[in-house]
């Protein structure tokens, strides 16, 4: 091996950085949390504990994961529940287009992409923007897999665990499995915040989300990241424009 | 068909291809943008005020057990949770603590 094979790690050793990262960040806790939760609502409803490992696996989205058991508990209409799950899942189309440009260098496959563009997930996305800067491009695909294999492997254990002590959570601590999700979405957003156009962004989407909702404007979600992100995108231009 | 396979047809139809949709739509979007271009700019910004929505939504609007504890105990709490997360050197993970720690300590001194 020569000494500029070994002057960079391997892919496999940025793969596992990836991993090890995803193992002791602050998600760890909270996809473990979240999934207890998420365990003891599937066993509840009579999902096999199976389907929900196959379902962490192939969704792999929180919110839309509970909207399919809780509704498919309810006895909601199957369309009715598709819809649901379609409308949670529309942040992944801007996530998905902003992470990718991050991974890609001249001559990156397609089918490179795929494991990414499916790994994406409000945790993976977060942690990847935060992360990404500080490793080389050449290996920033395997850093994004290990960091997404960490995550899934862990809401994949805790949910069996959820399944199997769902008898015994007493309420209070289920609620406060429950809060642990937005929580850490809500502090490592802000944490992410750096540039005028995420803090904009950020500020707008928390009063319009829940404004949005109140009202019950059909597609709440997406017109909230429509007019949040656009308003925070002019705003960003205009600074621009006025420093010049 | 086998009764065993039904709830795993309805995890592939119901669960998997409308939440997937998106992920490969961003797929074929995310061709030949490059990192600084400025739709990726406003993409990102568009899905920084969709998290925020399903954040404030999620403690808003709480679903399961969480709907339990009143509203001004859940909102304080996240207050409680930026509070300590700028008190404690920027931590995600103290800033969670000392949310979760106000979340349980208003439901016992408001619930009952």
């Amino acid at each position: 091996m020569s000494a500029s094979d070994t002057a960079r790690p391997s892919t496999a050793a940025t793969f596992f950085a990836g991993v090890r990262s995803a193992y002791f960040s602050v998600f760890f806790l909270v996809l473990a949390g979240t999934y207890i939760g998420m365990g003891a609502l599937a066993h509840g409803v009579g999902l096999s504990s199976w389907w929900l490992a196959l379902s962490t696996i192939l969704v792999w989205a929180a919110p839309a994961q509970l909207i399919l058991i809780s509704g498919l508990g309810s006895g909601a209409s199957l369309i009715e529940l598709a819809i649901a799950v379609s409308l949670s899942a529309t942040r992944l189309f801007p996530m998905v287009v902003a992470l990718l440009p991050l991974l890609r260098r001249p001559g990156t496959r397609l089918r490179d992409m795929l494991m990414p563009t499916h790994f994406t997930s409000i945790s993976m996305w977060v942690e990847s923007l935060r992360l990404l800067p500080k490793v080389p491009p050449e290996r920033r695909i395997a850093f994004c897999n290990g960091l997404a294999t960490g995550y899934m492997s862990t809401a994949v254990v805790f949910g069996f665990c959820g399944y199997y002590l769902a008898a015994g959570l007493p309420p209070m601590l289920s609620g406060a499995l429950l809060f642990l999700t937005p929580l850490s979405f809500f502090l490592s957003t802000v944490r992410n915040s750096r540039t005028m156009i995420d803090k904009t962004a950020l500020i707008i989407g928390l009063v319009l989300g829940p404004a949005f909702a109140f009202w019950k404007l059909p597609l709440d979600l997406m017109w909230t990241g429509i007019v949040g992100g656009t308003a925070a995108y002019v705003v960003h231009r205009v600074r621009e424009a006025s420093q010049q | 068909m086998n009764a065993a396979l039904w709830p795993y047809l309805i995890l592939i139809l119901v669960g998997v291809l409308p939440n997937e949709v998106w992920r490969l739509l961003g797929l074929v979007t995310a061709r030949g943008l490059d990192e600084g271009s400025e739709i990726v700019l406003w993409s990102r910004a568009v899905a920084t005020a969709i998290l925020a929505g399903v954040i404030a939504n999620l403690i808003l609007f709480s679903a399961g057990e969480l709907a339990s504890v009143p509203l001004p105990v859940r909102v304080g709490a996240a207050v409680c949770a930026l509070a300590g997360y700028f008190a404690i050197k920027r931590s995600v993970f103290a800033g969670v603590v000392a949310g979760e720690a106000a979340l349980v300590l208003g439901s016992y001194l408001f619930v009952r």
